[in-house]
């Protein structure tokens, strides 16, 4: 998508198309990710709960993904999973 | 036809405002802007002007208010002062830059510290680069028509900025004096419905002050530099629209007696009334004093200061504030910046004056041009000095 010159931008910058924050892609941002052992996991949900971007899944088996579009790689939900299901791992 | 009335300046810039088919109003009372606040509250509460007056808990909370009721698409007025404009100071580029025409009058005041609440330009001048259109008046009936032309500049389909109306605070603001009160069906004939750029309203939402990164601020940043620029040419339409109706005509950059004038003296705001005696007592003594009143301070009025101060041999700006450490007096440093690449230029006085309400009657600057004109070596140009200062 070619970036708008400052002739093209709306007045104000309103942004009229509603969700459209979903095209900007903030996983860019990430140096870590989170990786689930499943094999300690509970279900209990509580990364999907703290997720600041709410990008943590919950998939058909109950198992829990985070969508790597959008997971800033915060690390909030390694921290606050109690039985200590998710590490986080340097990107390469 | 308008009404010949006395009143108090900031009662009528409440009742002038209570004209302009305001939707809303958010209002913190703050010396000495008080009697807007007070006198629009009364008017709404009476029934006599039918808006929503927000009774808000600070001067944040009151910009807060308006930028969000402008972007429903109400016409909204704030007024505040000192302090209070400080405390709103993070708010305004906001409201710029989401191109809300919100207005509002200063009631212009010395910034603490020390506390003090008398009138000086020091509670403006820190606001200057927040993208607001920016106008000084100089008498009651200045603060009347600006109070109502505001809207009509802001609301203009090729400006969408908030304006601000500079009012020097008690010598204005308290003065009871007698002018010509627009009648509320001149007023409807001159302002036109505000037509909103864009609004927030469930049937078709929008999202208004999105986040922006690198790959599109500074896009962002020229497009409101370039909005506020062209933002001139609306306020000379809007102003000279005014004149016809109304028969008072108002120029971006007033002057007294500059035809022929060798000394240009340089005011904004309500000194220009006591320096113009001065002049009128120079030419007298066979002196050829002029006098330059800068009515728009943002978009700044380049052609139109440099057209009338280039034929003199020296130029005294005066200013009401300081920038500690700096070059001077703001609006000094302005017109030194407009004048450096022009080959025929006057030399450059500054006298920083009138600060925290320190009075200034007509022989100090009548005293200001004594000094300027003895000052046969140019010593004194270029630099600025304080006025009446004890040493």
């Amino acid at each position: 998508m070619a970036l708008k010159t400052w002739k093209e931008l709306p007045i104000g910058c309103v942004v009229s198309e509603p969700g459209s924050a979903s095209e900007y892609h903030t996983g860019s941002w990430r140096s870590q990710r989170p990786v689930w052992d499943n094999q300690k996991c509970i279900k209990c949900g509580i990364c999907y709960v703290f997720c600041p971007e709410g990008c943590v899944q919950q998939m058909e088996d109950g198992f829990f993904q985070a969508d790597m579009d959008y997971c800033k790689g915060c690390g909030i939900c390694a921290h606050e999973c109690w039985p200590r299901a998710i590490k986080m791992i340097e990107e390469g | 036809m308008g009404k010949r009335m006395g009143m108090e300046v900031a009662m009528a810039v409440a009742e002038a405002v209570g004209l302009c088919n305001i939707d809303m109003a958010a209002v913190y009372p703050i010396t000495p802007q008080s009697h807007i606040a007070e006198h629009l509250s009364d008017l709404v509460a009476n029934g006599e002007v039918d808006a929503e007056f927000v009774t808000v808990e600070s001067e944040h909370s009151a910009m807060s208010a308006v930028i969000g009721a402008s972007g429903t698409g109400a016409r909204s007025y704030t007024a505040t002062s000192s302090q209070g404009l400080m405390y709103m100071h993070e708010l305004l580029p906001i409201a710029s830059a989401m191109r809300l025409p919100i207005t509002m009058a200063i009631a212009n005041r010395a910034v603490s510290g020390p506390l003090n609440i008398l009138n000086d330009h020091s509670d403006i001048m820190p606001q200057r680069d927040s993208g607001w259109i920016s106008i000084f008046v100089e008498n009651g009936q200045e603060a009347i028509d600006m109070s109502i032309i505001a809207f009509k500049i802001a609301e203009h389909q090729d400006v969408m900025l908030p304006v601000n109306i500079n009012i020097d605070g008690f010598q204005l603001t308290h003065m009871v004096e007698p002018f010509e009160m627009p009648s509320q069906e001149e007023v409807n004939k001159f302002l036109p419905p505000f037509v909103p750029h864009a609004t927030l309203h469930p049937a078709k939402p929008v999202t208004m002050g999105a986040f922006a990164m690198s790959d599109y601020f500074p896009e962002i940043m020229k497009a409101k530099d370039e909005a506020l620029k062209n933002s001139k040419k609306v306020v000379v339409d809007v102003f000279n629209e005014w004149g016809k109706m109304f028969g008072r005509n108002y120029k971006l950059v007033e002057t007294y007696k500059t035809d022929d004038a060798e000394v240009i003296m340089l005011t904004m705001g309500s000194m220009g009334e006591t320096a113009q005696m001065a002049i009128d007592q120079l030419r007298a003594k066979g002196i050829k004093a002029g006098l330059v009143k800068l009515r728009l301070w943002r978009p700044f009025p380049f052609e139109e200061i440099k057209a009338v101060i280039k034929n003199a041999k020296k130029l005294i700006v005066t200013d009401r504030a300081i920038s500690f450490g700096g070059p001077g007096g703001p609006v000094f440093s302005e017109i030194k910046s407009a004048m450096y690449a022009e080959t025929q230029r006057p030399l450059i006085y500054n006298y920083i004056y009138g600060l925290g309400g320190r009075d200034v009657p007509v022989g100090d600057f009548i005293g200001m041009f004594e000094r300027v004109i003895a000052d046969t070596a140019n010593q004194l140009a270029d630099t600025y000095e304080f006025w009446g200062v004890r040493e």
